[in-house]
């Protein structure tokens, strides 16, 4: 694995501050309806993407998850400006504002979506790591999804297919312990929800995905294995998440007590303590990152907000590659 | 009679069969604990308990397949899909065995199961979860198809339904069940197949179903303003749907406009208007006028939604092209 130097832990804090409050910023103008739809927000979850892109080679490897995706593509290297104008809806957005909150793509920064059926990607993240087998393209796949996710028979089928033609994937559940109002343990007879690996042979096991650190290191292993023709690693990444599922959820299946303890383990507290303890950094610092992410964030605003909304005939002309397609009338 | 919600509609009619059937039960994600995901389910984990109401992990295809599979051994299961959008996953249970065991075993095996969820459009959700497919569900024999537009519909319907020994798909929307209606003191059933004159009128019939309806109404009471009026069948009932009610009104004002939340190739609006020009050519003054959303995925930017679904200013506009008004 690549070292944890001072200057990744840096990187860590800001990064991950700034998905932070890039969310937080959602949050605050879904309420003014500037945002509408879904709203899946990643706060808690965020030492997973910061550890995959450590591990990940970013001049290749992929990357492709379910609908709590605004900051994943801003890791791989997305304008933040234009995932915030996706969820405008604006013209800007990286999908024109046809996709929405649950839609974020970018074909150059190998970021491929963004999927609101809830397990429909685990079967296309093993398809695109079969292209690039098959094309011998020597990269490597990440497919996340989420504890609920896990119980489709698309993960059966993709994780079967994965080891028998040998793939270069690997697949990460965020358990993050609910599926909406659903905890692991009420949906299957045992919580480890790794070994559902074990019965294809897939190399698999749990890892603590507070920590950065921890995720970075077996996402190396995982990715190494995948990329010297070792086939799929599934993971087991347990985390948590501190917002309601969407926008609207009372958040009665869990206590408040809950939220705190993980908040104690929070990935952003964790880099900033080791900070300061084992690189004498100050606070001045982090007064210094707070204020840049907060500009970072207004600019991401302010861009979308000015931003136009799409021309009508957008809608029309993304749905074929075919130019002239003769669609049907909506009324006649 | 008293006022409820479109919601509670669901919530009495389930609970009121489940009180008379013991072998009916509710399966679907977030149907117990969570009280429904848009709360449709509320209290019944209380009152039945976990073996009659079950909530089940995300497995659409899993829990389908099994509820099907129960029917064999004597159970009346309904089963919620959070959105009918979802039910794709576990659509093949639906149209390979659900409606075809009966059939297949030369009628030895009922299969009274009902399908359930909110269906179309809600907002700006965008394409995966906007989408109608009561013309998929009504293009397969073996099975029914319902779509109320008010409580009273849903919760006589749903009772009809949970009756009824044939698998029923019954589809509803987020956007009604906060909707209020009143609805009778004592227990009644509505009748499958069966429209409702919903508007009487004399110039044109607009038939449609389901939430969009009243967008129909909306344009009615445009019209009238201008003279023109309207009469509005509520199908209530896809498969099999109520054709004398359409032919009666049609024969009456010899004007259709038909509108419909689907995409426009091959739906429900398309079957009405081949069987009216099949029946009912010599009454028409004008051709069948459709009005469908837009002939793609349903986009999430607000401004290309609006064009992209249909609204009560498209029926105005359809009534007064049918009419030869401008
Ligand atoms: C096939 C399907 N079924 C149901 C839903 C509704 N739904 C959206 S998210 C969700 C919960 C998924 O939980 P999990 O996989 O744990 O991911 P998390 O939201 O925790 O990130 C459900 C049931 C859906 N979008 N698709
Ligand atoms: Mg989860």
């Amino acid at each position: 694995m690549k070292k944890v130097t001072k200057d990744v832990l840096l990187n860590w804090y800001e990064e991950m501050l700034f998905w932070r409050k890039f969310e937080d910023k959602l949050a605050q103008v879904y309420i003014q309806q500037k945002v509408r739809g879904f709203l899946h927000l990643y706060n808690g979850q965020e030492a997973i993407l910061a550890g995959a892109l450590h591990a990940m080679d970013l001049t290749k490897d992929k990357m492709i998850t379910a609908y709590r995706n605004h900051v994943q593509p801003i890791g791989m290297g997305v304008d933040p400006k234009r995932v915030m104008a996706e969820l405008y809806g604006k013209a800007t957005g990286t999908s024109q504002g046809l996709g929405g909150s649950m839609h974020i793509f970018s074909k150059e920064h190998r970021f491929y979506g963004g999927h609101g059926i809830v397990g429909g990607q685990i079967p296309l993240g093993a398809g695109i790591a079969f292209g690039d087998k098959f094309h011998g393209v020597n990269a490597v796949t990440l497919t996340f999804f989420g504890d609920g996710a896990a119980r489709q028979g698309s993960l059966h089928e993709a994780f079967n297919l994965a080891m028998l033609w040998n793939l270069p994937v690997v697949f990460c559940v965020e358990n993050n312990g609910y599926a909406m109002g659903t905890s692991v343990a009420r949906t299957a007879n045992h919580t480890d929800i790794w070994k559902l690996g074990l019965g294809y042979e897939m190399p698999c096991g749990p890892v603590d995905a507070m920590d950065p650190e921890k995720v970075a290191e077996a996402m190396s292993e995982a990715i190494e294995r995948a990329r010297s023709g070792g086939g799929p690693t599934f993971l087991e990444l347990k985390t948590y998440r501190y917002r309601g599922h969407s926008m609207s959820d009372a958040q009665k299946y869990r206590t408040k007590d809950e939220v705190a303890e993980y908040q104690k383990i929070d990935p952003i507290t964790q880099v900033k303590d080791r900070l300061m303890s084992d690189h004498n950094m100050s606070e001045d610092h982090f007064k210094d990152v707070a204020k840049r992410v907060k500009e970072r964030v207004a600019e991401c605003e302010k861009f979308a907000e000015e931003s136009p909304f799409p021309e009508q005939s957008v809608m029309y002309d993304a749905v074929y590659e075919q130019e002239d397609y003769p669609f049907l009338p909506a009324k006649s | 009679m008293k006022t409820i919600q479109f919601r509670e509609a669901i919530c009495e009619a389930m609970s009121e069969e489940m009180r008379r059937d013991e072998s009916i039960y509710l399966m679907g994600e977030e149907v117990a604990e969570y009280n429904g995901a848009y709360k449709a389910s509320k209290g019944m984990l209380d009152e039945f308990g976990a073996k009659r109401v079950i909530d089940t992990p995300i497995a659409e295809l899993g829990f389908a397949g099994i509820a099907i599979g129960s029917t064999m051994t004597g159970n009346r299961p309904i089963v919620e899909y959070m959105t009918f959008n979802f039910s794709l996953v576990g659509i093949d249970q639906i149209i390979n065995n659900a409606a075809k065991i009966r059939q297949m075993s030369g009628g030895q095996f009922k299969c009274p199961i009902v399908f359930r969820g909110p269906t179309a459009s809600a907002g700006q959700l965008a394409a995966t979860h906007s989408q109608a497919f009561e013309n998929w569900f009504a293009n397969t024999p073996g099975l029914k198809v319902i779509v109320p537009s008010n409580p009273y519909d849903a919760k006589g319907l749903l009772k009809a339904a949970i009756r009824d020994d044939d698998p029923v798909i019954f589809m509803e929307s987020e956007q009604m069940y906060g909707d209020k209606g009143e609805v009778p003191e004592g227990e009644y059933v509505l009748p499958i197949g069966v429209a409702e004159l919903k508007r009487e009128g004399n110039d044109v019939t607009i038939v449609s179903f389901g939430k969009i309806i009243k967008e129909a109404y909306k344009a009615a009471d445009e019209l009238e303003k201008e003279g023109i009026s309207c009469e509005i069948i509520d199908l209530r009932t896809v498969r099999p749907y109520d054709k004398e009610a359409i032919l009666k009104s049609v024969k009456k004002t010899n004007r259709l406009v038909i509108l419909e939340e689907a995409w426009p190739f091959g739906n429900v609006s398309t079957e009405i208007s081949h069987m009216i020009q099949a029946e009912a050519f010599d009454y028409l003054d004008a051709p069948v006028y459709k009005i469908n959303t837009q002939d793609t995925p349903a986009p999430y930017s607000p401004g290309l939604l609006a064009e992209w679904l249909p609204d009560y200013t498209d029926v105005v506009e359809g009534v007064k092209k049918v009419m030869y008004r401008k």
